[in-house]
């Protein structure tokens, strides 16, 4: 069963994509789409199995690399976190692969669409499924591939190409301090496997290691090394930039890709060495402050943007914060439950945008959108639960989620602690604001688009609202349902077990009342707050705007971090290519190397031609020279 | 075993050439005789070579299929033989050269026999250069390979040919002066040029030193290591196709399995010295010939240059005289030798079409040739190191290796993946991405049978190792396990010399 679950997406890959142009576009849509449908039916059977039996195993497939001390294979891991992962991934991706049949149906390249997508799905299935550090390596650039594949999917668009390129390499840094995690991990422990690395973990605490010349802890380096690849897919900040770039690809990839599964790798990760993070004080509040940083920066910057999909992409780094600080508190199992119902609520406003683009026309900017509830209604109610949800409206699934961390934090009852229930609250604030902006300004007040006319807006078809429905169901009671199970008293004895490991028991007393109110009431106020602003009375805010110009310039400009790295990091590195290539290797490497040396022998070799000239008198007068060096030569000695 | 196989092996091509040579006829008939004499005998090859990987007996690490003949006497024989390094290397040799005569008899108008014959001689030489026990021998087959390399850009290369060839052998000569005063010294000093016997005797710390020298400043115009690197570019771009392929995938692994087989080997306590020596020059040649290949405006020539930057990883690697790093550079070698000669078959085809080598006169092609683009992006993400390629297997053994010995070292060098994905995707968006902008590309046609055999061929080995690279780990495992423990006893042994 296990390996039906991981290999059938494969397979759908493998058949629609090599064999596409023969079966048909219809064929191959069906058929992924059956394939993965069915893999995430086996996920649920096996979480089932987990949740209820506690099963537990770790199947391996075969050796994959044996060099000495080193021995790694492709295994299936199953346990409570990756189980969690495999629903999590399962429902997401057969949803969207099932409302790509309708998203792409003007597309020429419907084959190497859905191929691409269940390549993505095998690749995300290993992920989670690995025992080792190298089969989560392999997953981890293998997504970031299929990632590169299809935000290039339009590749006659250039932004797409570029956002494309970006998004690989800014992982590819992430994954540069990944992998020298990795080397860290083996070269004191030997092995890459979970198990015999979180075994010996206890054994090297307060070991140091001098690295780079600088003398640092072992265990605190190797979670810094591992967390700047988490940095890196999960779009945390300084290597965030690629993820708003990324919705150049086409919307259902956003919503698979940059929302509910990949961009969770890296709090996967976290949460999965658990046992190595828990021994490391320092490594956790680093990941926590990363966190708010992310959380906060990129709230702000939601707040001003204008396209609908770089709108959501923000809020997804600002909720990939909340898991972050939730994790660097040490609420592990919070952090997946978050993962858990954002993969929900986020999945569902990505589709749900992606239905208002496809209505549209694909038109992506929002102010040119408005007044259109009315035409396009099952898309305008499921965007509202999304947004409830997401916002943390009380009783749906964000609500549970998201209070539950900033609770966790508060009873932490330390420093950081505290910071992160005032940054939580704060960016919740935040996050309902810029989402009630983008849903009023979508479909409320009057209708903006010159291009199209109102008449033509149509509601999307059942096969791309259905998959959203199914979305909107897990969005509302996927908190309330999971809440137990996932963060309940005694969820880390009965449901995680050993998948995490939890140093300090987890304190379960009650916050007090105000805590728990808070939040929902700050979000309950900022919903006609929102309205009056953005729709009612728009003059305060543009006189605000002008006002504060260069705050608001700031903010629209991401705080500059694109022009930032292209002055430190692109130009630079171009110039100093340039100045190698032409400097280094032509002028001075060739010039005094092969080229230098031909002219010197020419230019002996003209000298020595001179000599033979002809003229006996100057034969004769060589003679004499060297006749008369001779004898002084002679005479001397 | 009797039948002299390792000979049979490596004079096989040779025998083809001669038989070619023969064929005295410039009508279509003869042509195409020659094309079939040297298909042949090149696939022959391959499978007499993979019977022998068949018979090959990876539980012990001694030299097999030994041949032993006198040469001349009572200085040097004839001695051929094989362990666990040499033969993945013949097997890359055999498999590649007949890709290289396919798209030869695919592309090249002019001069086809001369051509195959040159092939030909060149797969007898290089394969020699593996096979050989003897110094003198090894000397030979080792710079007898210039000569076809030489001839193969002179006379079928581009505009700048001449410029190039000469580029090329000006620098290995340098080298091959050198390597042959260390032979005749070593010789000088021990009495003989057997290698077997030479692994056994240890020879004088004072000499080492020098003998190291002589034997890098061969190898490291070969391989080819920064700052001698830039007769390859050169090289590169005027080679034809098939000359490209051999040098890259093959030409430039002598260099790596000398280091391996000599300086390691016999020279233990200069090899420990120089490490530093190595380890710099490669940072460099990983950093500083990425960014080149980053402003390139050549596609040929881009590819050059990365394949310096993987060369640097695979000097890295055998210097960290670690089990990972050893045999990470084996595979890396193997996995570039099948990658490189993958990308510059793939530059081969475009060029063959529209003959141009300009990155700017091509955009948009995955419109037109999808199975081209395909192609090419399998093995742009090969040399990107990317996990489930072969280059993943050795890149990531090899830095694992680096980091024990060195973690500054093993962190440079990790950089190196960045910009390789840099150079390589920024080159695969600007040939295959964006809009049509050339009106020549429009007459462009996709990848025929034979360039989808050879390409395909590839693509299935470089794939297969990056998932299931355990044959190329059992070939190797005792041999470098032997290997990492003779140097280690010898080091020992003179340390506790000089401690007397």
């Amino acid at each position: 069963m296990e390996y039906a679950i991981v290999f059938l997406p494969l397979i759908g890959a493998i058949v629609s994509g090599f064999f596409g142009k023969i079966t048909g576009d219809r064929f191959s849509e069906i058929f992924t789409s059956f394939l993965v449908s069915i893999s995430t039916i086996l996920s649920f059977v096996v979480f089932y199995f987990v949740v209820v039996q506690g099963y537990a195993n770790n199947i391996t497939i075969y050796s994959w690399i044996t060099s000495g001390d080193l021995k790694v294979n492709w295994s299936i891991k199953i346990d409570a976190l990756s189980s969690t992962m495999l629903v999590v991934v399962g429902i997401v991706s057969s949803l969207v692969h099932i409302y790509s049949i309708g998203y792409m149906v003007h597309d020429d390249c419907k084959t190497r669409f859905m191929s691409y997508l269940s390549l993505f799905t095998f690749a995300m299935l290993t992920l989670v499924t690995s025992d080792n550090f190298f089969q989560l390596f392999f997953g981890w650039e293998g997504v970031g591939l299929c990632s590169y594949l299809l935000i290039g999917f339009w590749y006659k668009k250039p932004s797409a190409n570029a956002a494309a390129i970006k998004a690989f390499i800014v992982n590819r840094v992430g994954d540069f301090g990944f992998a020298l995690g990795i080397f860290l991990i083996f070269y004191y422990f030997g092995t890459v496997n979970y198990s015999e690395v979180f075994a010996q973990i206890p054994f090297i605490v307060g070991k140091q290691i001098n690295f780079l010349g600088i003398e640092t802890n072992v265990i605190t380096l190797i979670c810094l090394l591992l967390f700047i690849g988490c940095m890196g897919k999960s779009a945390q900040i300084f290597l965030h930039t690629w993820l708003p770039d990324a919705m150049e690809g086409p919307t259902p990839v956003s919503a698979l890709i940059h929302a509910a599964t990949m961009v969770t790798a890296g709090v996967f990760l976290v949460v999965r060495c658990s046992p190595i993070f828990e021994y490391s004080q320092f490594a956790l509040n680093f990941v926590c402050i990363v966190g708010m940083t992310t959380a906060f920066i990129t709230a702000t910057i939601a707040l001003v943007q204008n396209d609908i999909k770089r709108i959501i992409a923000y809020s997804t780094c600002s909720q990939l914060g909340y898991m972050f600080f939730a994790a660097g508190i040490g609420a592990y199992h919070v952090a997946m439950f978050h993962l858990f119902t954002h993969a929900f609520f986020k999945a569902l406003l990505f589709l749900g945008s992606g239905s208002v683009i496809h209505s549209f026309k694909n038109e992506q900017d929002i102010r040119l959108m408005g007044g259109v509830w009315k035409k396009i209604p099952y898309t305008w109610i499921l965007m509202l639960i999304g947004t409830l949800a997401l916002t943390g409206f009380p009783f749906l699934s964000g609500y549970y989620s998201k209070d539950a961390i900033i609770e966790f934090a508060y009873l932490k009852n330390s420093t950081i602690g505290f910071y992160v229930v005032f940054i939580g609250i704060l960016t919740a604030i935040f996050t309902s604001i810029y989402s009630w902006r983008l849903f009023f300004k979508t479909f409320h007040g009057k209708y903006s688009n010159e291009k199209i006319i109102i008449e033509n807006i149509h509601e999307s078809p059942m096969i791309m609202l259905a998959p959203l429905i199914l979305l909107a169901v897990g969005a509302i009671g996927s908190g309330y349902l999971f809440k137990d199970l996932f963060i309940g008293y005694g969820s880390s004895g009965e449901f995680w077990r050993n998948s995490i490991l939890f140093l300090n028991p987890i304190i379960n007393d009650h916050p007090p009342i105000w805590i728990i109110l808070i939040t929902p009431l700050l979000i309950m106020i900022s919903i006609p707050i929102s309205y009056y602003l953005f729709l009612k009375d728009k003059k305060i805010l543009t006189k605000f705007v002008q006002s504060h110009k260069q705050v608001y310039e700031f903010l629209l400009n991401k705080w500059y971090f694109d022009e930032l790295y292209d002055f430190i990091f692109v130009k630079p590195i171009k110039r100093l290519g340039l100045i190698f290539w032409k400097h280094g290797d032509i002028k001075t490497i060739d010039q005094f190397g092969p080229d230098g040396f031909a002219k010197l022998v020419k230019f002996f070799s003209n000298k020595a031609v001179q000599f033979q000239n002809g003229y006996i008198y100057h034969y004769a007068f060589v003679m004499l020279v060297g006749f008369s060096i001779l004898l002084t030569y002679l005479i001397l000695i | 075993m009797n039948f002299p196989i390792l000979s049979a092996v490596t004079f096989l091509p040779l025998i083809g050439s001669i038989f070619i040579l023969l064929i005295r006829d410039s009508s279509e008939k003869a042509i195409n005789n020659t094309k079939y004499v040297a298909i042949f005998t090149s696939f022959a090859n391959f499978f007499l070579a993979i019977f022998l990987w068949f018979c090959f007996d990876t539980s012990t690490a001694d030299f097999q299929f030994i041949e032993n003949k006198q040469w001349v006497r009572g200085y040097f024989n004839f001695r051929f033989g094989i362990d666990g390094i040499s033969i993945l290397f013949i097997l890359l040799t055999t498999f590649i050269t007949p890709l290289c005569i396919l798209s030869v008899i695919n592309s090249v108008k002019e001069r086809v026999k001369e051509f195959l014959i040159a092939l030909l001689v060149m797969e007898t030489l290089m394969i020699g250069v593996f096979c050989s026990l003897d110094l003198v021998l090894f000397y030979l087959f080792f710079e007898g390979g210039l000569i076809p390399m030489f001839l193969i850009i002179g006379i079928w290369g581009g505009p700048r040919r001449v410029y190039s060839a000469f580029k090329f052998f000006l620098f290995t000569l340098l080298g091959s002066v050198l390597l042959l005063i260390a032979v005749i010294s070593i010789y000088w000093i021990t009495g003989t040029t057997d290698i077997t016997q030479l692994l056994e005797i240890k020879i004088p710390k004072e000499y080492q030193y020098l003998l190291w020298l002589a034997f890098f400043s061969s190898f490291a115009v070969k391989l080819p290591m920064w700052p001698v690197h830039t007769w390859l570019p050169d090289a590169h771009v005027e080679a034809p196709t098939a000359g490209s392929v051999i040098l890259a995938a093959i030409l430039l692994k002598m260099a790596g399995y000398g280091f391996i087989r000599f300086s390691i080997g016999l020279f233990p306590v200069a090899s420990d010295f120089f490490t530093p020596l190595i380890f710099l020059l490669s940072i460099i040649a990983i950093v500083y010939t990425s960014l080149v290949a980053l402003m390139q405006e050549d596609i040929k020539k881009l590819i050059a240059y990365s394949s310096v930057a993987h060369m640097g990883f695979v000097t890295v690697g055998i210097f960290t005289l670690t089990k990972q790093g050893l045999e990470g550079s084996i595979i890396q070698m193997i996995s570039h030798g099948l990658i490189s000669a993958a990308l510059f078959l793939c530059v081969g085809v475009v060029y063959d079409r529209i003959h141009s080598r300009m990155i700017s006169s091509y955009g948009g092609l995955a419109h037109i040739t999808p199975k081209y683009a395909v192609m090419f992006m399998i093995f742009t993400l090969a040399a990107v190191g990317l996990p489930g390629t072969s280059g993943f297997v050795g890149e990531i053994l090899i830095l694992m290796g680096a980091f024990q010995k060195n973690i500054l070292v093993a962190v440079l060098a990790s950089s190196g993946v960045i910009f390789s994905a840099a150079y390589m995707l920024w080159l695969y968006k600007r040939v295959f991405f964006g809009k049509i902008n050339n009106n020549e590309l429009k007459k462009i046609y996709d990848l025929n049978k034979t360039e989808i055999f050879i390409l395909s061929s590839l693509a299935f080995l470089t794939l297969f190792f990056g998932f299931y690279p355990d044959p190329l780990f059992r070939t190797i495992d005792i041999s470098v396990s032997e290997l990492i423990k003779n140097y280690e006893m010898n080091l020992a042994f003179y340390l506790t010399e000089a401690a007397k």
